[in-house]
């Protein structure tokens, strides 16, 4: 029978939790670990706010770009967090979250075997949205020991005549790596002299640890040449709600909306609704879920250290990458055991590239007590492990 | 960073200073002395615990009494609110703006034994004007919790 499906699909390999995502679903009392988002509900204001506009009966389309009001509030929002100015009529584009995001900004920007270069592990989306707009995604390794965070020297090495565009995701899922404004300023130098574009994914920006948030776009120079890419999702515990946005020059984004505005025509209603309420009046909420996480952070690192996972010390996102090297086991024998034997719930480091094997991502995105609980098991696991 | 040990504990007083100080970041012997000059200050006024009385088949009654009074000379409501907080079926008393002065929280075995408080001993005071009593019918939220909270965990087990 002829294939029915685009071999452009064929490409992008299957998603490497699948298979532990049916196992999870079967078990009882599985603590989960494995999850990449926040465990609140969306602060009562932004949601209350978006209750309203439906009683209201603000049900139908928005323009393509996005509410104009959601699109002031974003500009001052960036204006007033970074400093960056934005014209919200024609450099602001409201998304589908980051993940729509990134589709349109690697599909307005490359040609068929274009290449992006981007970090390894990453985010499991970067490669594969880039080989569906038919580009090359060229993975740089990371390391543990650097903090997993993208050298400028890799960077240089990896360009080619074909190089369009450096992704970059930080603070950064799996790792919980940031990127400071110095090392961000190696890959502005790179982008420069080679004429690159940046993609610059901060969905994770403002869920930083004992520093300011950093932004790309920010760097002498940089802004015309990069495409930010944030949202709502994990500031606001608002990932249902899919609003995401895109910041680049004027013609990126006419690109962008000439594609989103054929492929989705709008974001939400209620969701651009409920961003306007995050950004008028959500810090608040946002930062009382930061300090949160700030103390799961420590607690999980320091357990994870305790029980012999070294783990290096995150400094932005909800996750922690230990090392799982002291066991013996592949990131993928760790996380099946883990569950089956502790019912521990983790992503095996691997799913988000090759770099990422030995480690394995734990979200500490739960409660403090579901923390502890799961310390306790991991412990366990991994003394039996050793031992044998 | 003695903000920070104090909303760590009023979160869960039964944390100890090991597990506040990797909380907060902070060295143990630094989070102890900030514990220890803070209970001594009474900023620390106690430690206790939240109990859902209802879930506890618990059925005393608990009542709000707005009390309006007269405010006396030189001392305005602190004198009387003293003579009202001593009595131990007062559990909480606010000073308050707006119709009425002080917010009695008094706690009975029944609905009888808080109205003669009401009428026996607050009421007749030196300087109460009035009083009105609300009896409470149900809690929802107290001191940032809610008391019957929706509960599961609505997220996919697993997400990348």
């Amino acid at each position: 029978m002829r294939k029915c499906t685009t071999g452009r699909l064929d490409k992008v390999p299957p998603s490497g939790i699948r298979r532990f995502f049916d196992l999870v679903a079967g078990m009882e009392g599985v603590i989960s670990m494995g999850v990449g988002e926040p465990d609140f509900s969306t602060p009562w204001n932004i949601t209350e706010a978006a209750i309203r506009s439906l009683e209201q009966g603000f049900t139908m389309y928005t323009s393509n770009a996005g509410m104009p009001e959601l699109r002031q509030e974003l500009a001052a929002y960036l204006k007033r967090t970074y400093g960056l100015e934005y014209d919200p009529n024609t450099e602001l584009l409201i998304t589908n979250g980051v993940s729509e995001g990134l589709d349109l900004a690697v599909r307005a920007i490359l040609d068929p075997g274009d290449e992006v270069i981007m970090p390894d592990p990453g985010y499991v989306a970067y490669p594969a949205a880039v080989l569906l707009a038919d580009g090359v995604p060229v993975q740089v390794p990371t390391h543990c020991e650097n903090g997993f965070r993208l050298s400028g020297n890799d960077v240089r090495d990896a360009v080619t005549s074909r190089t369009k565009a450096i992704l970059i995701g930080y603070p950064a899922n799996p790792t919980g790596a940031v990127m400071e404004m110095d090392k961000l300023a190696e890959i502005a130098d790179v982008a420069e002299k080679r004429r690159l574009l940046v993609i610059s994914d901060e969905i994770y920006s403002l869920l930083v640890y004992d520093m300011q948030p950093a932004c790309f776009a920010c760097l002498p120079g940089m802004k015309d040449h990069t495409i930010l890419l944030g949202g709502f999702s994990k500031a606001f515990a608002m990932t249902g709600w899919r609003i995401g946005y895109a910041a680049a020059r004027r013609e990126i984004i006419a690109g962008m909306t000439k594609i989103h505005q054929y492929t989705a025509l709008s974001s939400p209603t209620m969701g651009q609704v409920a961003a306007i309420e995050a950004l008028r009046s959500g810090e608040a909420e946002a930062q009382r879920m930061i300090d949160e996480y700030d103390r799961r952070r420590r607690v999980i690192v320091k357990g994870l250290n305790d029980i012999g996972l070294s783990c290096f010390e995150p400094k932005g996102a909800f996750y922690a990458f230990p090392s799982i090297k002291s066991t013996g086991m592949t990131s993928e024998e760790f996380a099946e055991n883990l569950l089956m034997e502790e019912k521990v719930a983790v992503v095996h480091g691997n799913a988000f590239g090759p770099s990422g094997e030995g480690h394995v991502r734990c979200c500490y995105a739960t409660s403090m007590p579901n923390i502890e609980e799961a310390l306790t098991r991991m412990a366990r696991f991994v003394q039996r492990h050793r031992s044998v | 960073m003695m903000r920070k040990v104090y909303e760590i504990l009023e979160n869960d007083a039964r944390l100890t200073p090991k597990q506040v100080a990797t909380m907060a970041g902070l060295p143990e012997a630094k989070v102890k002395k900030v514990i220890a000059e803070a209970e001594k200050e009474k900023v620390i006024v106690k430690y206790k615990t939240m109990i859902n009385w209802e879930k506890a088949g618990d059925d005393r009654v608990w009542a709000m009494i707005e009390v309006k009074m007269q405010p006396q000379k030189d001392v305005g409501f602190d004198s009387l609110a003293q003579r009202i907080y001593r009595f131990p079926q007062v559990r909480t008393l606010y000073l308050v703006s707006g119709t009425y002065d002080l917010s009695v929280f008094v706690v009975g075995k029944t609905v009888q034994e808080v109205g003669l408080f009401v009428s026996q001993k607050l009421a007749p005071l030196d300087g109460v004007q009035g009083t009105v009593t609300h009896f409470l019918l149900k809690r929802y939220k107290e001191d940032g919790e809610v008391l019957s909270p929706g509960g599961e965990d609505k997220r996919q087990p697993l997400s990348i």
